[in-house]
């Protein structure tokens, strides 16, 4: 899998914050955070998710050349797509192994990992899909590991 | 601001709110931040009508997130070495949750003292919808 290339900036760590509500100055105010022990702007722990802002590929992100499989005058932009709904977050999990601060650029890579089965009474089959990818930053030390496991289900899950 | 190891045991918990009353606007800048906008999270006519579930629900990551917010608060910025989570039940908008950490054990390696920490993120019904662990450095 292709390499990607993530600049840490301030202002998408701010808009991060925001959007988990969470306020802690070390996220957005750089004084305060130069004067505490992290000495400096630090990105909150699951940021590196937001790493598929920067895959050109990413098939989550709506693209000007490409039909969306969101609603625009029907209920999906793609006719005939299959009422299967899709792949769910099923585990998430990181492994921090040096500080990250605005002004880095991490280069990402993704290996995939196991895949499994097993059958579920709320969705049918389930197929899990493991991935896992590095994080290094630009003198090419390993900062992050992420393992991400994602769930594909037969039918939606039940809400009973 | 960082946990003292000698004054922390097994057993010890420490939770917060850590969001109440999910907005679906929420949901929407979560999908800008992090830049996942499946439309399972914030377009309620694909959702309903496509996909077959009772309305949109928040991203799993968001979750994650605001769960974080009270793990943070509680370790400290900067102290996580490891953060691990799975999800166990979809969140709503209109859902109120609470994040708690119980301490599982305090110990040392390499001279590196830390905490080990079992999480768990309930729903106002009580149902759990993240469960998972994290270790965290402290003094």
């Amino acid at each position: 899998m292709a390499k990607i290339t993530f600049p840490v900036e301030a202002t998408h760590i701010m808009m991060f914050a925001r959007a988990i509500g969470d306020t802690n100055p070390v996220y957005h105010d750089a004084e305060a955070a130069k004067n505490s022990e992290v000495g400096g702007i630090i990105p909150p722990p699951s940021f590196a998710q937001a790493v598929a802002q920067f895959d050109p590929e990413y098939h989550l992100r709506p693209k000007p050349d490409q039909k969306w499989f969101g609603s625009a005058k029907g209920p999906s932009g793609i006719d005939g797509k299959p009422t299967s709904s899709g792949g769910l977050h099923a585990e998430q999990h990181y492994e921090y192994h040096l500080p990250v601060h605005p002004g880095d650029v991490l280069t990402a890579e993704t290996l995939p990992g196991k895949t499994w089965e097993r059958e579920s009474k709320r969705a049918g089959k389930l197929t899990f899909r493991e991935r896992v990818t590095e994080y290094r930053n630009q003198k090419g030390e390993l900062v992050i590991t992420a393992r991400g496991v994602g769930v594909t289900t037969e039918r939606p899950v039940d809400q009973g | 601001m960082a946990l003292q190891a000698s004054a922390l045991k097994p057993g010890d918990t420490y939770s917060e709110r850590v969001v109440e009353n999910l907005s679906r606007t929420q949901i929407v800048q979560y999908a800008g931040a992090s830049g996942d906008y499946n439309p399972l999270h914030t377009d309620e006519v694909y959702t309903v009508q496509a996909a077959g579930y009772p309305s949109v629900f928040a991203h799993g990551m968001l979750t994650m997130g605001l769960t974080s917010k009270m793990l943070v608060n509680y370790v400290g910025a900067g102290r996580l070495t490891k953060f691990g989570v799975r999800f166990t039940n979809q969140v709503w908008p209109g859902d109120t949750l609470d994040a708690k950490a119980t301490v599982e054990a305090v110990r040392e390696e390499g001279g590196v003292k830390l905490v080990d920490l079992k999480l768990s993120t309930t729903n106002q019904d009580g149902k759990e919808v993240v469960s998972g662990n994290a270790t965290a450095r402290v003094d």
